[in-house]
């Protein structure tokens, strides 16, 4: 039998394998300092950074994003957040591959209203599709919806990233059933984003089968955040590697750990 | 913008939503340069379009024009 703790177990992106399963939003921490450290506890190779107005006239020396997490060393994967139509998220990736050098892997999120931050599915559809038309590499923030997960499928997109619960909540996976139904129905991966609270959290959404899981608010929110990413990297390998093994089956009543046989009382 | 002499021609255009003087016909390269962003990573785009860094040289802008500049941050 192979040793499957020594088997490779990457998942690809874009043409790319990476070994961490974990990728990391940049927003809500304290400080550039605390956002890199934060981010080497993760052991993320994926991280996403937001796209805005630079300040103009504004502490000239201060130190940008990609300047304390290189697009050498790490995948940059920018996001179209606070987007609220197609045409603004689609302005923002051409902005962002400008940014990054004519790198096309694009996050994709539309979203319906600021209550909820759910996505606007219509428009995320819309803007996917003449994204893929336009050479972006697409991956997308949907609902937890198996029709619209195949549907984004279908246009093109590389990666299906359908919420656990609404952004920066960390309430958790809340319809497990709906994302067991992407993992099996989907050909490209499927990512957890948004929802996730602490590392259980994480390991559950792994252990569903998704192969892989982004999330900000967990780790910046935390007390600790250096902390929290460490302990949401094992998560993520943690889910991964029981998902991998098999859980055993449960049952409703006690089965004996010991042996019957050779009992002598 | 600083170091424009008083006699210069100059236009409004929106940049990053404020409405600026800028010198007349001036290309993007000189923008960027007077506002000291020369060394950064950034994008722009005019009017809702994406202008590509290799025609700041060659882009002039006019009147109203719409400029947004921008940059990465941290973001989820």
């Amino acid at each position: 039998m192979p040793n499957e703790m020594q088997t490779p177990d990457t998942f690809s992106i874009a043409g790319r394998d990476y070994h961490s399963r974990l990728l990391v939003g940049t927003g809500k921490y304290r400080d550039m300092d605390e956002t890199a450290r934060a981010i080497e506890a993760s052991g993320a190779q994926i991280v996403t950074v937001a796209v805005r107005r630079t300040n103009l006239g504004q502490t000239p020396g201060e130190p940008n994003i990609l300047d304390v997490l290189s697009p050498d060393r790490y995948t940059i994967l920018p996001n179209t957040a606070g987007c609220y139509d197609a045409e603004s998220a689609v302005r923002t990736c051409r902005l962002a591959r400008e940014l990054l050098d004519g790198r096309s892997l694009v996050k994709l999120e539309v979203l319906g209203d600021e209550k909820t931050l759910f996505p606007d599915v219509l428009a995320t559809l819309k803007a996917a599709e003449e994204l893929v038309k336009d050479g972006f590499q697409v991956m997308v923030y949907t609902n937890d919806d198996p029709i619209v997960a195949r549907q984004l499928e279908e246009i093109g997109c590389i990666a299906v990233m359908p919420l656990a619960a609404p952004i920066g909540s960390g309430l958790g996976i809340r319809n497990p059933l709906n994302i067991r139904t992407i993992v099996e129905n989907a050909r490209v991966p499927i990512l957890v984003d948004a929802g996730v609270g602490t590392a259980s959290d994480a390991a559950v959404a792994m252990e569903l089968g998704c192969d892989g899981v982004l999330m900000n608010t967990a780790i910046a929110a935390a007390r600790d955040p250096v902390l929290m990413a460490s302990a949401m990297r094992k998560a993520v390998e943690a889910g991964r590697e029981a998902y991998r093994a098999g859980r055993m089956a449960p049952k409703r009543f006690a089965s004996a750990s010991s042996p019957i046989e050779g009992l002598f009382f | 913008m600083s170091g424009q002499s008083p006699t210069e021609l100059t236009m409004k255009i929106h940049l990053n939503g404020t409405p600026t003087d800028v010198a007349d016909a001036v290309t993007l390269a000189e923008l960027i340069h007077a506002l000291d962003l020369g060394n950064r990573r950034l994008a722009i785009e005019v009017n809702t379009e994406l202008v590509p860094r290799s025609r700041f040289d060659q882009h002039r802008l006019a009147p109203d024009d719409r400029v947004e500049i921008i940059h990465a941050v941290g973001g989820g």
